[in-house]
């Protein structure tokens, strides 16, 4: 038994003009200042108020949502009591909407405790719309959010189904000024994504399907998009693609690159995607060698020469490398600008965290301790995974 | 021929498979906490069967079935269906599945689990190892 869950999709130009048609008295937008001062908020607004609906606007998102913003947030949402939530943004705005609206619905519960397993009251004050303004994290069709309490120090990971936005707005429109490095970041933590999320042991025929797909779309488009950022007709392919990759992660999970990426982020303050898939050749090369790995169909998926598994893999590894090159990506620790000690300092925390990564248990071959600190070490000079 | 499943020797056999896994105990070095695993519907079994655990820093302290439930407050309570117990053991449900849609049923605390998850696959790895018989 297993679930699929998505939200419902409004996609392709003019995928916006759908929030005129909203019912309700009063919605709330949360998102950062840079969304506002690219005028994307206001396209938002201007919607809602052809809709009819009163608006606030929240735009104290941090790059990383901290759980004293979110309490904040919380506080406002209270005040103003709208039966619509919009998150507007990149994946940390998304996340902050999920969080926020978690903390309106549930007064006083500790994000923190919130998981998987238990059941949370949603949906009784407002529903939740997700419009990204990135394509990449696929935060707009899935259950998580990630916090970081400042004063604490830690991550909180959100996880529970009901979190799963009621819609989610993929209109090309809001990512045609994407810069290029946050365009790929962000398209590479997609790419990311799918392939793991394709390889997890929680993947089943429903996640795939669209993992493999979003896998094709992203080979094609995100080097396009990259290049060309006016490229209209590849940004709104790139856009579906990250939300497709999404609701496959959403509905399967990422894996070993992933729990590395984490790792890295938190120690040596990484964009997320360009973390994660900094580790994904060596993840795969490692799962590879393991047995039992599906990369041989995602190579076929891209028309790569495969004759088995291992030869799949290993040109799978190389067009993901090609990619990344293309797209100025760093393809080891060293070339990301971290210098030998360092490394060798963060290295137990390194192996540390992501050994207790939830997203470890999911992945097709698990590491012992001895073989993450070789997986970082190897990643870190850039040597091809032998064990 | 296997070891009837839940009996108590088919708990000293995991025992014994988790003091020869250097994965699990790698996995587990951290982990401090017992259980009961609770299996329902067991077949030939007139109540519910209590398998007690007790996992410390990569170690299995003890593993015994109980007589009497209340012998033991472990930290952890975890209740499923004797086909759902199957499905874990032969690597067919993951736990960690099993608990999103409730097919297994844990008491305590979720967060602590949800810390060590590369434990929990080690621990059902070994449960793999166990030759073991199914009561129909
Ligand atoms: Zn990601």
């Amino acid at each position: 038994m297993w679930y699929f869950d998505s939200p419902h999709v409004i996609f392709g130009e003019e995928a916006l003009s759908y929030l005129a048609e909203l019912k309700g008295r009063r919605a709330f937008v949360i998102t950062d200042r840079t969304i506002v001062r690219l005028g994307l908020a206001q396209l938002v607004i201007d919607q809602l108020t052809a809709a009819g609906l009163a608006y606030t606007l929240f735009d104290e998102v941090e790059p990383e949502p901290s759980l004293q913003m979110i309490q904040h947030c919380a506080g406002i949402l209270e005040q103003h009591h709208p039966d619509w939530i919009i998150g507007l943004g990149g994946g940390s705005c998304l996340d902050a909407a999920k969080a926020a609206w978690l903390l309106y619905e549930n007064p006083g519960i500790d994000p923190a405790s919130v998981n998987p397993f238990d059941q949370y009251t949603l949906r009784d004050k407002a529903k939740l719309i997700a419009i990204p303004t990135t394509s990449g994290t696929g935060s707009e069709a899935t259950w998580y959010a990630v916090l970081t309490d400042t004063v604490e120090q830690r991550k909180i990971g959100i996880g529970t189904r009901g979190l799963l936005p009621d819609y989610a707005i993929i209109d090309p429109a809001l990512v045609m000024s994407l810069p290029p490095a946050t365009t790929a970041d962000t398209g590479l933590d997609a790419l990311t994504q799918s392939i793991e999320s394709y390889q997890s042991t929680w993947r089943n025929d429903f996640s795939d399907a669209l993992c493999l797909h979003a896998v094709r779309l992203i080979f094609t488009y995100l080097p396009r998009v990259y290049a060309a950022g006016t490229d209209r007709e590849a940004r709104e392919h790139m856009h579906n693609a990250a939300a497709i990759g999404g609701i496959g992660f959403g509905n399967s999970q990422a894996t070993l690159a992933h729990c590395m990426g984490h790792a890295l982020g938190v120690l040596f303050h990484i964009p997320h995607g360009r973390a994660v898939a900094l580790f994904l050749p060596y993840t795969i090369e490692f799962t590879v060698n393991g047995g039992g790995s599906r990369y041989a169909d995602i190579a076929q998926a891209l028309s790569l020469p495969t004759d088995n598994e291992a030869t799949g893999a290993a040109n799978l590894v190389a067009a993901i490398r090609d990619l990344e090159r293309q797209l100025r990506q760093p393809l080891t620790l060293r070339e990301l600008g971290i210098d030998r000690p360092a490394f060798e300092q963060a290295l137990p925390e390194l192996v540390a965290r992501a050994e207790t990564d939830t997203q470890i248990a999911t992945s097709l071959r698990v590491p012992d301790s001895g073989d993450l600190r070789r997986l970082f070490e190897y990643a870190f000079d850039g040597k091809g995974i032998d064990f | 021929m296997g070891i009837k499943f839940a009996s108590d020797e088919w708990m000293k056999a995991l025992k014994e498979e988790l003091s020869k896994s250097d994965g699990y105990r790698d996995a587990a070095k951290t982990w401090e906490g017992d259980f009961y695993w609770v299996v329902t519907g067991m077949p030939g079994e007139a109540a519910n069967v209590h398998l007690y655990v007790d996992l410390w820093h990569g170690e299995c302290r003890d593993a015994f079935r109980a007589t009497d439930a209340a012998a033991k407050t472990p930290e952890f309570i975890i209740e499923a269906t004797y086909a759902v117990w199957r499905k874990v053991v032969d690597k067919k449900l993951d736990p960690l599945q099993g608990m999103v849609t409730r097919q297994l049923k844990l008491k305590g605390n979720m967060l602590k689990i949800m810390k060590a998850p590369k434990a929990a696959t080690e621990l059902v790895l070994c449960a793999t190892r166990v030759a073991t018989d199914w009561p129909a």
